[in-house]
């Protein structure tokens, strides 16, 4: 159980696959120019993830070493072709504002990082949280990212308008370099949290040390 | 018609630049360039397997998948089609170059999850090139990457030690060089 509970902890806060491990960022700079279109892109991540962490780790036996990598992008672009044709059926107006992006899930870093760092040497439970964690992680990155852009570059969430009529949209936060300055500052944020937890933790020991002496 | 190829080369390479305005591949930013070397060595790989397989993408698609009605299969078959490629490639890198190749040979396989060469086969067929101008597609990307490669690892060598804030280090400094960088290579769509 608390295993479980690391691994939510791990992909979300701790190794969220954005801001700290930097993998999978492709999708989240081009896609996540809206909220809906960011949280559309993490929950079809999500789901190839989770399928092939738990492929990958059923398989780890069979699977010769030098084989690894090759192997997973072929599970993956299966599990991708299923996602890309189930989104053409369902949601074809997310589908078409993805574009390239759906189909690009079989090569995302994330997916094969994730099977050949972790899923491949655990068993089947802790890969499938691990998945879910992640998956989790990267949808609430994606969101958060395409919720900051949406606001600043049209003054909207969601398709909703919140700003008020004065408010004065920055444009280039629609483009690409906008994505990659907006990600920038949040990794940045994301380190300063981290490194003042860490700090916190120190301080801590350091003053239990001094009450024992 | 050549004056068409020429034009799709250069709004590849420079207008739609796969990695600073499509954003597709910038996986490699931050993992391999590092340095001016290094950045130099998986450019040219990565634009070899880039062009090579795009170029087969084009044609098995053209040739066999859409004859076929069989073109939900892309996915997949482009997938293996970058994996025979990137495999002769490596090999060929081995041969040729054994020192560059114990220093990258493990990159290698991150060249095939680099988004950026998958991208580009499914960005022809999206926008139903013909297996012609796919080539010429594919040769202006592979370009395009290997240019802003080598001169962000340059860019990066420059600034490695300069006086970043604590929690910029690393990452966020990347991206933010990459960011100014994207906001420069705007600069060419006037010529859209």
């Amino acid at each position: 159980m608390k295993g479980i509970l690391k691994r939510f902890y791990c992909g979300i806060i701790k190794e969220n696959p954005v801001f700290a491990l930097a993998i999978g960022l492709c999708p989240a700079i081009a896609v996540t120019t809206t909220a809906i279109n960011g949280l559309a892109m993490g929950i079809a991540t999500a789901i190839v993830l989770v399928f092939a962490n738990v492929i990958a780790s059923l398989l780890s036996k069979i699977i010769p070493q030098n084989m690894r990598v090759p192997a997973y992008l072929i599970i993956s672009a299966g599990l991708t072709t299923i996602v890309d044709m189930l989104m053409h059926a369902y949601a074809i107006s997310v589908y078409s504002a993805l574009g390239v992006f759906v189909p690009l899930i079989a090569v995302s870093g994330l997916v094969i990082g994730r099977a050949e760092e972790y899923a491949c040497k655990s068993n089947v439970v802790l890969s499938l949280f691990d998945g879910l964690g992640m998956g989790i992680g990267y949808i609430v990155a994606l969101t958060l990212i395409g919720i900051i852009r949406e606001l600043l570059a049209s003054g909207s969430v969601f398709g909703k308008a919140v700003m008020p009529e004065s408010f004065e949209p920055v444009s280039m936060l629609a483009f690409a370099p906008g994505a990659f300055i907006v990600i920038a500052f949040i990794c940045a944020l994301h380190n300063k949290l981290m490194s003042v937890k860490k700090g916190a933790k120190k301080a801590d020991d350091g003053d239990e040390k001094e009450v024992e002496e | 018609m050549i004056k068409d190829l020429f034009l799709v080369i250069i709004s590849t390479a420079l207008v739609n630049n796969i990695l600073l305005s499509r954003s597709i591949g910038t996986g490699v930013f931050t993992k391999l360039a590092t340095d001016r070397k290094t950045a130099a060595g998986m450019g040219c790989a990565v634009a070899a397997v880039l062009a090579v397989s795009s170029a087969i993408s084009a044609v098995v698609y053209n040739l066999v998948l859409s004859r076929l009605n069989l073109e939900y299969l892309k996915t997949i078959i482009f997938v293996i089609v970058i994996l025979i490629v990137s495999a002769i490639i490596a090999v060929i890198i081995k041969k040729a170059a054994a020192a560059f190749y114990e220093k990258a040979g493990k990159y290698i396989y991150l060249t095939v999850t680099n988004c950026a060469v998958l991208g580009t086969a499914l960005v022809s067929v999206q926008n139903n090139f013909n297996v012609l101008t796919s080539v010429a597609a594919a040769i202006g990307t592979a370009v395009g990457f290997a240019v802003v490669v080598a001169v962000f690892a340059d860019v990066r060598e420059r600034t490695q030690y300069n006086d970043f804030p604590e929690s910029f280090k690393g990452t966020p400094a990347v991206l933010l060089t990459a960011g100014l960088m994207a906001i420069a290579f705007y600069g060419f769509t006037v010529f859209a």
